[in-house]
C-alpha cells in the first residue's frame, strides 16, 4: 500500500502529433517500468488503427514506480487520454480519475484546437497542469513564442515550462520530477465506503470485460461483490490488478489508486463510463456527478457490397458493439441498397473506425451512405419524434418545425487562410462568435449547424488551408430552422439513400450540384437517364445522362473468340457490382461521392 | 447432333510475317528478313496430318489464309496447305478460299498464282483512300499502288474484298461519306469497313495513352459514322450482314460465318486459335505464339500451346456474342439448348422496347441501333 502523499494522478494533454503517445513511451523507458527489449512504439495505443492513426481512442493508464530526487518512492498512474472530440465524454471522465496534467504542446507549432478542447476538459476538472514543450530537438523549435502563446491563448504560467524531446529523452527526467513536485498528490479516506470510479472498460476474450477503476474511497479487494449505481446490478470481483502497462494482478486497490477489476461481466454495454461502482453492501449511495449514458450523434447506413454478406455484418456490429456501449445499431432495408444497418456515432471519427475495423477485422466490403444527424420533428399534435433517416421523414402535413442541432466550432489557423476559412464556415451557415489572434495564428468560433460538418467540413477545412487549420466542436443543442427533405430520383424513381435534409435556402445549390455530379458518376446506359432532385413533389434541380450511343468491337473473329468472351464476364462482374434500381445501374461509390461539395 | 454442325467448318492458317509493323495492329505479326517457307511448308502440313486424324471426314466449307501478311507467301506455299487440305477432307462444292493481301504492286505480281493455287477470294487490306491517312496508319502503299493491285485483283479473282479503316484522326462524317462512295464505286461484292480501334500494346494504344493521338471522332461522331455507313452501303446494295462487313447478297464471307454461326474452326500457324467439337465437347485450342517457338512443337508433333474444354455455358455465351454480331442475328432455341438457361423474357422486352433488339419466332437479332451499342446489349442478355 502506497501513501496517498506517494501517489500522483496525471493524464496528458496534447494535440494529435504533438508526441503525447512518445513521451508516454520514454516516461514509461525511463522508469524502467518496460524493459527495453519490450518497447515498441506508442506502447499504450493497442489496436491496429490507433497505432496507424496515431490517435488514442480507448483510454489506458499505466501505473509507473518513480525513485525521485527527494529519496522517495513514488507511484505514478498515467492515464492516456482519448485524444478526438468525439470522445469528449470519455475525455472528461478520464480527467476526472486523476488530479493534474501535463501539457504538451509541439514547440515548433503551438498551441492547436485540440490543445484546447482538451485544455478546457482538463480546467473542469481543476487539474493542475505542467506545460511541457516538445521536440526540441528539431530546428523549427521556437520555445519562447510557443510558451507566450500558451500563455497568451490559454491563460496559463508558461516561464517555467519544462522543455522536452520525447525523441532524444531529453528533459524526461525533469517531466517526472516536475509531476511529483507540482502535481498534487490525490485526497480519500480509507476507512469510507468505496466509491470508485468507471473510467473505462472493454472487452478481452480470456476475462471477459475489464473494468478501469479509480478508488476515491474505501478499499476493493478480490472476491468482494460490487455494485454499479446507474443500474444497480452486481458482481462478484475475481480479480483486481495494475496495468505496468501488462495486468499485474495485486490484492487490493486503495484511495487514489487507479487500477483494474475483472467480475465475469459478459458485455461492455453493462459497463458504462462514469459511473460509480461501490461495494454490494455498506456501499455508498453517492454517486459521483458527472455521469451520463452515451449518446450517438452522427447516424448513418452500413451496407454490405455483396448483399449475401448481410448475416456477416450483423454478425460483426454485433461483437463490435459488446464492447462498445456509444455505438448502437437497428437493422435498415433500403431500396437501393438492400439490407443493413443504421448506426449511431459519437462523431465521425468514431464512424470511420468502426467501419474501418468491420471491413479490415471481420473482412466485409462496405457502402457507407452519407452521415445524419439527429433532427427533432415536432408535430402538429405537440410530440417530438428524433429523425435519424432522411428516408424516414414523416408527411409534411404532420409537421410543425424541425429543430437541427448545432455545435461550437472552434478553428486555429495561420492567418493567410483565414479568409477561405471564414468563407467555407459562412457557406455552411455558420455565424461567428468569435475571433481572435495570437502571433500569426487566427482563432475563429463559429456556431454551425451539425449537418453541415458532418460530411466533408474537416476535408474542405483541410484542403482550404493546406493542413494547417486545427478543428475541434461540442454540441451545443438544437435550434429551429427551415429544414426539409430533398429527394433524388434517377430515371424518375426516388433513390432512397440519397435523400438529405437541406436548409431550405440552399436546397436549390445544393440539389444541382449533386444532379451534376450523379451525371458523372452513373455511367451512359443505352437509354436517357432523367437526374433530378425534388423537394416534395417539386422537382428544384435536373440533369439528363444522355445515352451511350457506340459501344461495340469493330472486329472480332475466331481468334478474338476466347479474349472477347472473357471481356464480356469481367465487364459483367462490373456491373453486378453496382447497384441495380429500376433499370439503372448505380455505382457504389456514387451514394457518397455524390454528396460531397466542391465549395 | 453437334451444335457446330449449325456453323460450318473452316481452316484458319496463320502467316505471321509482315514487311512492317502498322500502329494500329494487335494481330501476331512479325517483320523478318528471310524466311525458309520449304520449312514453314512441311510445318502448316504436319499441322493439317495432326488434326484430320481428330476430325475426320467433315466437309470443309473454308479455307483463310490470314496474318500477318498472307501475300509474302509463295503462291507454291499456299497450293501445297490447299492440296493437303482437299487430302484430308472433301471440299464442299461452294468451299472459299481466301487469302489476305497487301495492295502493293509486288503482291499483284502473285496473284495468278495464288488463283492457280486454288485461291478464290481476295481481301485487300486498302485501309484508305487518301494518302496523307495512309501514311498516318503507317501503311507501306500510296492509294494509286492500291487501285491500281484492285484492277489486278479483279482481274484475277471473281470475289475480291477490300478493308477501309474509318472513325481516323481528324475525319468528319461528311469525309468519310464521300470516301465510302468512292470505295462503294470500286467494291465488286465485299466490304469490311471497320471503325479504328486503339488497342493497348500497340504504337497507337501509347500514342493515345501519352495524349499524343489527337482529333479521334468524338462518340457521337462515331456513332453517326456508324449510322451513315449502314445507310449509304444498304443503298448502294451491299447492306452490313455483320458490324463491321457488308455484301451483296449471296456474296458474304463463308469462311468469317463460320465463326459468327459458331461453327468448328481449325486454327494452324503462330498464334492461331481454334474450335474443334470432340465427342460432343468444344474445345478451345491456341498455338504458340512466336513463330520459332511454334516451328520447334511442330516438329516435335503438335503446334498447340493451350486446349481447354469449354464449358457448355462458355460456348452459349461465346456463340450469342458472335451470333448477335449478324444482323440476321442468332436461333434463340439453339443458344438455349447449349447454355441449358432461357434469355430473361424482362430483359428481352426491355431491349425490344428500346429499339436494340428484334424477336421474331426463335430468331433474335440486334437492330442498327443496337449494334452500334452491342457489348451493352450483350450485358444485358447475358446478366444472370
Amino acid at each position: 500500500m502506497t501513501e496517498l502523499a506517494n501517489i500522483r494522478n496525471f493524464s496528458i494533454v496534447a494535440h494529435i502529433d504533438h508526441g503525447k503517445s512518445t513521451l508516454a513511451d520514454r516516461l514509461i523507458q525511463e522508469t524502467g517500468t518496460v524493459a527495453g527489449r519490450d518497447m515498441k512504439e506508442q506502447l499504450l495505443d493497442s489496436m491496429d488503427i490507433e497505432r496507424e492513426r496515431g490517435i488514442t481512442i480507448k483510454a489506458n493508464t499505466v501505473r509507473i514506480d518513480y525513485k525521485a530526487d527527494d529519496g522517495q518512492d513514488y507511484v505514478l498512474n498515467l492515464i492516456d487520454t482519448p485524444g478526438h472530440v468525439d470522445f469528449a465524454y470519455e475525455v472528461s471522465r478520464s480527467m476526472r480519475a486523476v488530479e493534474g496534467s501535463l501539457l504538451v504542446v509541439d514547440s515548433t507549432q503551438g498551441v492547436e484546437a485540440q490543445t484546447l478542447a482538451n485544455v478546457y476538459h482538463a480546467i473542469e476538472a481543476d487539474h493542475d497542469l505542467v506545460p511541457v514543450l516538445n521536440k526540441i530537438d528539431l530546428p523549427a523549435s521556437d520555445c519562447d513564442r510557443v510558451a507566450e502563446q500558451i500563455e497568451d491563448v490559454i491563460g496559463i504560467d508558461a516561464s517555467g515550462a519544462i522543455q522536452v524531446s520525447a525523441k532524444t529523452g531529453q528533459g524526461i527526467h525533469e517531466t517526472l520530477e516536475a509531476i511529483v513536485k507540482e502535481l498534487p498528490a490525490p485526497t480519500g479516506t480509507r476507512d469510507a465506503p468505496l466509491k470508485a470510479m468507471l473510467v473505462d472498460s472493454w472487452y478481452d476474450a480470456y476475462l471477459g470485460v475489464i473494468v478501469l477503476v479509480r478508488i476515491m474511497d474505501g478499499v476493493l479487494k478480490k472476491g468482494e461483490r460490487i455494485k454499479m449505481l446507474s443500474n444497480n446490478s452486481t458482481h462478484h470481483v475475481d480479480r483486481i490488478g495494475v496495468f505496468r502497462p501488462e495486468m499485474e494482478v495485486i490484492d487490493e486497490l486503495g484511495p487514489g489508486d487507479i487500477g483494474f477489476l475483472t467480475a465475469s461481466i459478459k458485455q461492455v454495454r453493462d459497463t458504462r463510463v462514469g459511473d460509480t461502482i461501490t461495494h454490494e453492501k455498506k456501499g455508498t449511495e453517492d454517486a459521483l456527478p458527472g455521469f451520463k449514458p452515451a449518446q450517438p450523434v452522427v447516424f448513418c447506413g452500413l451496407f454490405p457490397v455483396d448483399s449475401s454478406e448481410f448475416e456477416d455484418l450483423r454478425d460483426a456490429i454485433d461483437k463490435l458493439a459488446l464492447n462498445d456501449a456509444s455505438f448502437s445499431f437497428e437493422m435498415e432495408t433500403s431500396a437501393a441498397l438492400g439490407f443493413g444497418f443504421r448506426c449511431g456515432f459519437l462523431g465521425l471519427l468514431h464512424l470511420e473506425v468502426i467501419r474501418d475495423r468491420i471491413e479490415r477485422e471481420y473482412n466485409i466490403e462496405l457502402i457507407t451512405t452519407a452521415p445524419s444527424v439527429v433532427y427533432h420533428i415536432h408535430m402538429r399534435d405537440g410530440t417530438m419524434t428524433e429523425l435519424h433517416n432522411p428516408a424516414d421523414m414523416p408527411d409534411l402535413t404532420h409537421v410543425d418545425h424541425l429543430e437541427e442541432p448545432r455545435i461550437k466550432a472552434t478553428i486555429l489557423v495561420p492567418d493567410e487562410y483565414l479568409g477561405d476559412v471564414l468563407k467555407l464556415c459562412q457557406d455552411r451557415r455558420g455565424v461567428q462568435m468569435d475571433l481572435t489572434y495570437a502571433g500569426s495564428r487566427a482563432m475563429a468560433v463559429y456556431d454551425l449547424p451539425l449537418n453541415e460538418v458532418v460530411f466533408d467540413f474537416y476535408d474542405r477545412l483541410k484542403s482550404v488551408t493546406k493542413g494547417y487549420a486545427s478543428f475541434d466542436y461540442q454540441m451545443t443543442g438544437y435550434e429551429t430552422d427551415n429544414l426539409v427533405k430533398m429527394s433524388v430520383l434517377v430515371n424518375d424513381e426516388p433513390v432512397d439513400a440519397l435523400s438529405m435534409m437541406v436548409h431550405r435556402d440552399r436546397a436549390e445549390a445544393r440539389g444541382r450540384a449533386m444532379v451534376e455530379k450523379l451525371k458523372d458518376l452513373i455511367p451512359r446506359h443505352m437509354f436517357k437517364i432523367p437526374i433530378q432532385a425534388a423537394i416534395g413533389g417539386k422537382v428544384i434541380a435536373r440533369e439528363t445522362l444522355s445515352a451511350m450511343r457506340k459501344d461495340v468491337t469493330a472486329k472480332c473473329y475466331g481468334g478474338d473468340a476466347s479474349r472477347k468472351r472473357k471481356l464480356l464476364d469481367k465487364q459483367k462482374k462490373g456491373k453486378k457490382k453496382m447497384r441495380q434500381f429500376g433499370k439503372v445501374d448505380i455505382p457504389q461509390e456514387a451514394f457518397i461521392s455524390a454528396l460531397k461539395m466542391d465549395s | 447432333m453437334d451444335d457446330w454442325r449449325n456453323g460450318g467448318f473452316g481452316l484458319y492458317v496463320h502467316w505471321p510475317f509482315c514487311q512492317a509493323k502498322c500502329p494500329y495492329c494487335d494481330f501476331n505479326s512479325h517483320v523478318t528478313a528471310n524466311i525458309d517457307q520449304k520449312i514453314w511448308v512441311r510445318a502448316y502440313l504436319r499441322e493439317l496430318e495432326r488434326i484430320a486424324q481428330e476430325v475426320p471426314g467433315r466437309v470443309l466449307n473454308s479455307i483463310f489464309f490470314g496474318g500477318g501478311t498472307p501475300s509474302l507467301m509463295h503462291p507454291d506455299t499456299v497450293a501445297a496447305v490447299i492440296e493437303a487440305a482437299r487430302s484430308h477432307w472433301p471440299f464442299a462444292n461452294d468451299i472459299e478460299i481466301t487469302l489476305e493481301a497487301n495492295p502493293g504492286s509486288v503482291e499483284a505480281g502473285r496473284f495468278a498464282g495464288y488463283r492457280d493455287g486454288g485461291v478464290n477470294r481476295i481481301s485487300m487490306g486498302i485501309q484508305a483512300l487518301n494518302d496523307g491517312d495512309l501514311r498516318r496508319l503507317g501503311r507501306i502503299h500510296s492509294v494509286a499502288e492500291a487501285r491500281s493491285a484492285f484492277d489486278v485483283a479483279r482481274d484475277c479473282f471473281k470475289r475480291v474484298s477490300f478493308d477501309l479503316i474509318y472513325a481516323r484522326q481528324g475525319q468528319t462524317l461528311e469525309a468519310w461519306r464521300q470516301e465510302l462512295s468512292e470505295a462503294l464505286s470500286m467494291a465488286i461484292d465485299h466490304l469490311s469497313l471497320y471503325q479504328l480501334t486503339i488497342e493497348d500494346g500497340t504504337a497507337f494504344g501509347d500514342r493515345y495513352a501519352r495524349g499524343k493521338l489527337r482529333n479521334l471522332p468524338t462518340e457521337d461522331t462515331s456513332a453517326d459514322m456508324y449510322l451513315v455507313t449502314q445507310e449509304v452501303t444498304a443503298a448502294h446494295g451491299m447492306p452490313g450482314y455483320e458490324i463491321s462487313n457488308h455484301a451483296r447478297p449471296g456474296a458474304e464471307s463463308l469462311h468469317n460465318l463460320v465463326y459468327w454461326r459458331y461453327g468448328d474452326y481449325v486454327g494452324i500457324g503462330p498464334g492461331a486459335h481454334g474450335r474443334l467439337t470432340l465427342n460432343g465437347i468444344r474445345y478451345a485450342t491456341e498455338c504458340h505464339l512466336a513463330p520459332g517457338a511454334w516451328l520447334d512443337a511442330v516438329s516435335k508433333g503438335n503446334g498447340e500451346s493451350l486446349r481447354s474444354a469449354l464449358t457448355s455455358q462458355d460456348a452459349a455465351v461465346e456463340q450469342l456474342m458472335m451470333g448477335m454480331r449478324l444482323s440476321q442475328g442468332l436461333n434463340m432455341a439453339r443458344f438455349e439448348s447449349l447454355s441449358g438457361n432461357r434469355i430473361d423474357s424482362n430483359r428481352l422486352s426491355h431491349l425490344q422496347e428500346l429499339g436494340m433488339v428484334t424477336v421474331s419466332g426463335t430468331t433474335l437479332a440486334a437492330t442498327d441501333q443496337g449494334r452500334a451499342v452491342l457489348n451493352a446489349v450483350l450485358r444485358e442478355l447475358l446478366m444472370d
